[in-house]
């Protein structure tokens, strides 16, 4: 069992505006992405984040073997409950799911 | 022709001699972003800057004559950060402090983009103003809270200032394209490669290696493609680079969403040229029919004090929440004669705690400075004394590394606005002047 990280060159989180989270898996090898891409689920990702499979954005971008993960933040960006402003840290939860 | 990014935020820095290089041949057009939201929504609100004055006066004195020895016309985007009026004035009087130095003489064009709370409730009451998010529907009480609003402009606004020969321009909150993409399609270039090459120009060399946002990038133009050379002779772009970088903050790397359509990279292509250089081709614009532009707004939500701590004893990691919500209640207690409920808000925001050591920001927005340093003594006091079942622990429940241990932070902001506004034209909410420095 190998988790989604250990599949990825670069695998990061950021604000796209302060509304939403998106994240960019990029990985070495076309193969390593087309295997991601046909085993990764969007439940697993509504359950790592508590956020609706139907506000998931998936993604990809064959042209630098990349998929791209988009959902709404819950907490936006500055709100009072917020902790990661630029959102650059959110990354944790999808790079432990198990591929 | 030749457009030159000084970096991708102006502050940021860049080096001068990779700015030598660039302006060693003929430049036509130079812009630079000089603001963004990712620092949040403080920056609008408090009318300050997330930029240095020094390191922006910098950027722009070495960059300034430069420019105007080339005729190349200056395009700066996004002033003073986040780009309201104040931002504009912030900016405008670090650009005159150096024309005085330096003895520099030039057009300066300005566009406002700010707009008030009745033209977004106009828009809100008529069914223009659309959300973005699920997670953040538009509402009238909060429109009304607002302390400022702007609208991100496109390339329309730069377009006029550029028609009337100015040297240099500078915007209120604009689109990062619309800097590099204004006087591109201006000179008649195709509009689905100036927002390409703009979307990429504007972080600077962040799509060369090795990476860099605070670095001079430049492109040059053609009738059916575009080129990307840093300047700098020790980064170089590469197709995955270039490629990668409509990733990069962006919700959909195929589309790039403009007040004026949309630029579409489904049929892009990217050829490596030479070394350092790497040709773009195929992007294409669709027009939007009906046109809209982004509106930012955020308002006060009261005042912060904080006091961070750390608790290092696996006990009282485990009774945190009981902790909390004891502490929670000895506040709700105290305060009622005093204050109300929804006068102060409490959060706890931590780190770690599962292993080694928890840390913990107690965190209160007041609706006065007053009410949050109260509450925020009160929490802190009770939250290092609080008792628990088992406590052996009991000279005190955490670490602090300050003295004081409570810090004010001052006003809060908050987005109240971040919606899209349909427009009748994308000139609606600028404000264009010019002078003569």
């Amino acid at each position: 069992m190998k988790k989604l990280i250990d599949y990825t060159k670069i695998l990061r989180s950021k604000n796209a505006g302060p509304l939403f989270i998106t994240f960019d898996l990029i990985f070495n090898t076309k193969e390593d992405m087309e295997y991601v891409e046909q085993r990764l689920k969007k439940s697993d990702i509504s359950r790592a984040y508590g956020v609706s499979e139907e506000k998931i954005d998936i993604i990809s971008y064959g042209v630098v073997n990349s998929i791209k993960i988009t959902f709404p933040r819950k907490n936006i960006s500055g709100s009072l409950a917020d902790n990661d402003i630029y959102g650059c840290q959110q990354h944790i939860p999808l790079a432990n799911i198990i591929i | 022709m030749k457009i030159v990014a000084l970096n991708g935020l102006l502050g940021y820095g860049y080096s001068e001699e990779a700015l030598n290089i660039a302006f060693s041949e003929k430049v036509d057009y130079i812009g630079v972003d000089a603001g963004s939201t990712d620092p949040g929504p403080y920056y609008l609100g408090s009318g300050k800057s997330f930029t240095d004055r020094g390191a922006v006066k910098r950027d722009l004195s070495l960059a300034l004559p430069k420019a105007l020895e080339h005729k190349a016309p200056f395009i700066i985007g996004t002033a003073g950060g986040a780009g309201s009026s104040e931002h504009v004035e912030w900016l405008k009087e670090i650009l005159l402090e150096i024309a005085k130095e330096k003895n520099l003489h030039f057009k300066l064009g300005t566009v406002l983009s700010d707009v008030s709370t009745e033209y977004v409730l106009e828009k809100f009451d008529s069914g223009k103003l659309i959300d973005m998010s699920s997670e953040f529907s538009a509402n009238k009480s909060t429109i009304k809270e607002s302390a400022r609003i702007v609208s991100q402009i496109g390339i329309a606004p730069i377009i006029e200032l550029l028609k009337k020969d100015v040297d240099i321009i500078v915007c209120g909150r604009a689109c990062d394209t619309a800097i590099y993409a204004a006087p591109c399609i201006y000179e008649g270039y195709k509009h689905g490669l100036a927002f390409h090459m703009a979307k990429i120009m504007e972080c600077g060399a962040m799509c060369s290696e090795p990476v860099a946002a605070a670095d001079v990038m430049q492109a040059y133009m053609y009738d059916d493609c575009f080129e990307l050379r840093p300047a700098n002779p020790i980064r170089k772009c590469t197709v995955d680079r270039v490629a990668a970088h409509t990733l990069y903050e962006q919700s959909n790397p195929y589309l790039i969403f403009e007040p004026d359509g949309v630029c579409d990279l489904t049929n892009s292509r990217f050829e490596q040229i030479d070394e350092r250089t790497v040709r773009v081709s195929g992007s294409v614009f669709h027009e939007a029919e009906e046109k809209t532009l982004k509106i930012e707004g955020v308002r006060c939500a009261g005042y912060r004090t904080i006091s961070p701590a750390t608790i290092y004893d696996p006990k009282t990691i485990e009774n945190f929440d009981f902790i909390t919500d004891a502490v929670t209640e000895f506040v709700k207690e105290n305060t009622k004669k005093t204050m109300s409920d929804d006068s102060y808000k409490i959060f706890f925001k931590t780190s770690g705690g599962k292993e080694s050591s928890m840390g913990v920001i107690i965190d209160v927005v007041g609706k006065t400075q007053e009410i949050a340093d109260t509450v925020c003594a009160l929490v802190r006091s009770r939250m290092l004394h609080c008792d628990y079942e088992g406590r052996k622990s009991t000279a005190g429940n955490l670490a602090f590394p300050f003295s004081p241990s409570d810090i004010h932070v001052g006003e809060v902001y908050e987005f109240s606005v971040f919606h899209l506004a349909k427009v009748d034209s994308l000139m609606e909410t600028a404000e264009i002047m010019i002078e003569e420095v």
